[in-house]
């Protein structure tokens, strides 16, 4: 297990390869659909500071509203994140970004990305949403709240000791391309 | 940790405790016309998305067992395990995706469909606003969520399958399926020349490890498969969903398909996608295998993948109108 902090420097994460197992810890904020399509269309300069070195978290929360106006997250597991291969790379490079959390991996773009920038693809154990949202420490803000709704909005959340795969990393590796690979091979020999 | 013992979730007490039902609450099962199921069935949903089945928990920690000490494949397990523990704790949905919610609904002569399904309806609104369920259901093309889990034509969700019995009880099974698996799901049509399968096991069991491999890890592994030989394309797939419903316990009544099912559950297991696709030798926890009739001219293999997030539960409705969870 190696520890990760947020803000992550380069030498960090160029220092991670794939099938690394991790516990980080930090801010981390979440989107998913709407908010790629934003960020790469609208290019908004009020998330540059919040995402620099930080970490994207494709998820669309069940939240609860504390009596005191304050949010807890309630189930809290990532979401498929092909979904944003059309928008990652350029996300990844705009906002230096250091890594993206989600489920399933992604594509040769978002890969392309990942070297350039120096980031990792962090997969995250889906359906785990509980445990999940129990190390999640605070929320510290949530923007676009009223416009994106409460699965699609930007979530600025502060985890402790997030538990996370490395499958993709800043030098082109890909575990899923590695397991489909032996898996195919195994499934030809079953069949044949 | 060399091996891990099997969680232990709270105490029946202790759930019975937070019920929604009132203590000793009673079904008006001779009064038809103002029969109300609505609570309980709020109090199945409760359960489901917060308590992972008894048999799905052990599967877990017996894979879990079975994997190299220290792996990913282990330590991913590990994370399951603790998430089933901390949802049933905290009374929070073990997935955030609460998925498509199905109900099979089985009623003696002289109950009401109309009123249950109004009566279920209500209970997963409910259970959306207090977070239990997520507001999962949406429009097809412009995405408008209207955020209570209900399509505004009764149609579509939630699901809700009906059937009169000759019992005197009702019997309510839900299950809730997420769109992750929901999406690796597949249907063939046999002969498939492609996969040199053709119209026997040996063809289906092609289809099934295809199926698999195509998946990877995407149906958030390992996960539970469904599969109907036979019927036609409707009923073929939804009976490999209701397969879903059975135990992992539980074997299959013909014993030539009960061999089929354990020995392709060893292989599908060989081919090494593991946990969540990092690798490892858990792939699947279990496979149902069913044969229906079917026309002469078509034969399919439909495939319903089950997430290892497998939420499912049964409400009795007893003769005497007690409410009886499983
Ligand atoms: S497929 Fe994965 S994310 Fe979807 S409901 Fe199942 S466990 Fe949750």
């Amino acid at each position: 297990m190696i520890h990760l902090s947020t803000p992550i420097t380069e030498t960090a994460i160029r220092a991670l390869k794939v099938g690394d197992e991790i516990l980080l810890s930090g801010k981390v904020i979440l989107s998913r659909d709407i908010g790629h399509k934003f960020m790469v269309e609208q290019k908004p300069e009020w998330l540059k500071p919040i995402l620099e070195d930080a970490v994207i978290y494709h998820c669309g929360p069940v939240v609860a509203k504390n009596p005191d106006g304050t949010w807890c997250f309630v189930s809290s597991g990532p979401t498929t994140s092909i979904r944003e291969e059309p928008y990652q790379a350029e996300v990844l490079e705009t906002y230096r970004v250091r890594g993206v959390i989600g489920k399933g991996g992604m594509g040769k773009k978002t890969s392309g990305g990942l070297q350039k920038v120096g980031a990792c693809y962090f997969h995250a154990t889906g359906g785990a949403g509980a445990l999940l949202a129990e190390r999640v420490k605070r929320v510290v803000d949530v923007k676009m709240l009223e416009e994106f709704g409460s699965p699609e909005a930007f979530w600025i959340i502060e985890v402790e000791d997030f538990p996370l795969v490395v499958t993709m990393d800043s030098h082109g590796g890909s575990l899923h391309d590695e397991v489909l690979a032996t898996s195919q091979a195994r499934a030809q020999a079953l069949m044949s | 940790m060399s091996t891990c013992e099997i969680p232990k979730l709270t105490s029946l007490e202790i759930v019975e405790g937070k019920s929604v039902l009132p203590k000793g609450w009673k079904a008006e099962l001779s009064q038809p016309a103002t029969l109300d199921l609505g609570p309980a069935v709020l109090e199945l949903i409760r359960r489901s998305t917060s308590r992972l089945p008894q048999d799905v928990i052990e599967a877990l920690v017996a894979r879990r067992n079975a994997e190299a000490e220290g792996s990913r494949g282990a330590n991913t397990l590990d994370t399951m395990l603790e998430n089933v523990v901390l949802a049933d704790e905290h009374v929070a949905p073990l997935c955030q995706d609460t998925g498509n919610v199905i109900f099979w609904v089985r009623h003696p002569f002289g109950v009401s469909q109309r009123r249950l399904k109004a009566q279920i309806r209500d209970a997963v609104a409910e259970a959306t606003k207090r977070s239990w369920l997520r507001p999962n259901c949406v429009a097809a093309l412009s995405g408008k969520n209207p955020g209570n889990n209900l399509d505004p034509f009764g149609e579509t969700h939630p699901v809700i399958h009906f059937e009169e019995w000759e019992r005197p009880g009702i019997e309510i099974q839900i299950m809730q399926k997420g769109g992750g698996c929901e999406n690796v799901g597949a249907q063939y049509r046999l002969p498939d020349a492609a996969l040199g399968a053709g119209r026997d096991l040996k063809g289906v069991r092609k289809c099934i490890i295809d199926a698999v491999v195509k998946a990877q890890g995407q149906g958030c592994s390992p996960g539970i498969l469904g599969v109907c030989i036979g019927g036609d394309r409707v009923v073929s797939y939804e009976r490999s969903k209701e397969l879903l419903l059975r135990k992992l316990t539980q074997t299959n009544s013909d014993p030539a398909l009960a061999k089929f099912e354990s020995d392709l559950v060893a292989d599908l297991n060989s081919l090494g996608i593991g946990p969540m696709g990092y690798g490892g030798k858990t792939t699947v926890l279990g496979l149902f295998v069913e044969e229906l009739w079917r026309h002469p001219a078509s034969f399919f293999v439909s495939i319903s993948y089950m997430c290892w997030s497998s939420r499912r539960m049964t409400l009795q409705v007893e003769p005497t109108g007690a409410a009886v969870f499983e």
